[in-house]
């Protein structure tokens, strides 16, 4: 038994190796250059909202006609970068539906400057960009979902009270499947 | 006659197996109380390294890390003064590189050595040559730690998690969570705080 659930794994592996390489590559300059700890006082004037997870929670439980899907990322983050022209997309294309994208960055305070805007910006990224700062991660993961292990992406959909999470990379076409349960 | 063969293959396996089902392995790798699999990984010096050529460990510290996260960087120095505290205790730091090289260039085998020189590395750096080790661990992210405990039965997962609660600044830390547990587990008390969550760097595979 092991052993096959060991081979699942592997063979998961090097599926999912295969599906994540495709692109990566050209990501890499978002690989080294943050080892260096900046001036803290370059955090000042970033162009996004930035909260703690008490300023940020009630962004998770807003109850009105919305459906909201909360996706978390960083600019370091390979397989984030991959997915987010989805959640672009799909914030466009679901507008008269009543969908929102909200974008949380979890990039560092070092990084929202001379990383995090430049990123928007160079994107043209229209969803809402906000920056969650709380170190006291083993506090607030669970709150965001209990399942949650601490991996990104990850991306919570909910509308009123019904709630899904995934600590998952999206397609565009798994994430509007998903979303489809929310909106009919 | 093959298939004769291949299913005593398929017994043996079990009955070797079984022996460790009660402790070992959900879907998603080790749980506390779990028998860790011993490994044999390439070292940043050439040499192979195993958890069973530390005769005298009391334990290990398992940190799969890597150069490129930048949870990763922010920990480095917490990790080798880990190293530095706890291998005189008898429970060393191994810490092991789970990404592939040729997804992550920056965590090649050459980058590897070039990382431990530039930080002076007290510990073995290991590459996860093949990615088999990590889905064993059900390690998901870097840093993420396992604290083992060396029993009769095998290494114990006794900590699965982070490393404290503040990767930004080591001196705002309330909860020295791996400190915490080593220094329990040496004392032969509980460990309070047996897994924690973090924010990391998803494996690269």
């Amino acid at each position: 038994m092991k052993y096959l659930r060991l081979s699942l794994v592997l063979f998961a592996t090097l599926l999912i190796g295969c599906i994540g390489k495709s692109k990566e590559t050209k990501d890499n300059e978002s690989d080294r250059d943050v080892s260096q700890n900046l001036d803290p006082a370059e955090e000042v004037a970033v162009k996004f909202p930035v909260y703690d997870f008490d300023g940020f929670e009630p962004l998770l439980h807003k109850d009105d006609s919305y459906t909201y899907i909360v996706n978390f990322w960083a600019t370091w983050c390979k397989p984030c970068i991959k997915e987010l022209p989805y959640f672009e997309q799909v914030n466009e294309e679901f507008k008269d539906k009543n969908v929102k994208v909200l974008l949380v960055s979890l990039d560092m305070p070092n990084m929202w400057k001379s990383r995090l805007e430049p990123f928007v910006e160079k994107k043209g990224i229209q969803s809402e960009v906000v920056i969650l700062d709380d170190p006291k991660q083993n506090d607030w993961i669970p709150k965001v979902a209990e399942e949650w292990g601490g991996g990104i992406p990850a991306t919570l959909i909910y509308k009123g009270k019904k709630r899904n999470f995934y600590e998952q990379e999206f397609t565009y076409e798994e994430l509007t499947q998903e979303l489809q349960q929310f909106i009919n | 006659m093959k298939s004769i063969k291949i299913l005593g293959l398929l017994v043996l396996f079990m009955a070797t197996g079984s022996f460790s089902t009660e402790t070992t392995t959900t879907d998603e790798g080790y749980a506390v109380g779990d028998i860790a699999a011993d490994f044999s990984l390439k070292n940043i010096d050439g040499n192979m390294v195993s958890l069973s050529d530390f005769e005298n460990a009391k334990g290990f510290l398992v940190i799969f890390t890597c150069n490129t996260c930048p949870y990763a960087v922010k920990y480095e120095d917490r990790i080798i003064a880990l190293d530095t505290k706890y291998k005189a205790q008898g429970v060393p730091v191994i810490a092991i590189n789970p990404n592939n090289p040729s997804v992550q260039p920056g965590d090649s085998f050459e980058k590897m050595k070039v990382r431990a020189k530039e930080k002076g590395f007290t510990f073995p750096y290991l590459l996860d040559e093949g990615q088999k080790v990590f889905p064993q661990y059900g390690a998901t992210r870097t840093p993420h730690v396992y604290l083992l405990e060396k029993t009769d039965k095998g290494n114990l997962v006794r900590y699965i998690g982070a490393i404290d609660d503040n990767y930004q600044n080591a001196s705002q830390v309330d909860d020295k969570y791996v400190e915490n547990a080593v220094d329990a587990m040496l004392a032969g008390k509980e460990i309070e705080v047996t897994k924690t969550r973090a924010i990391g760097c998803s494996i690269k595979v």
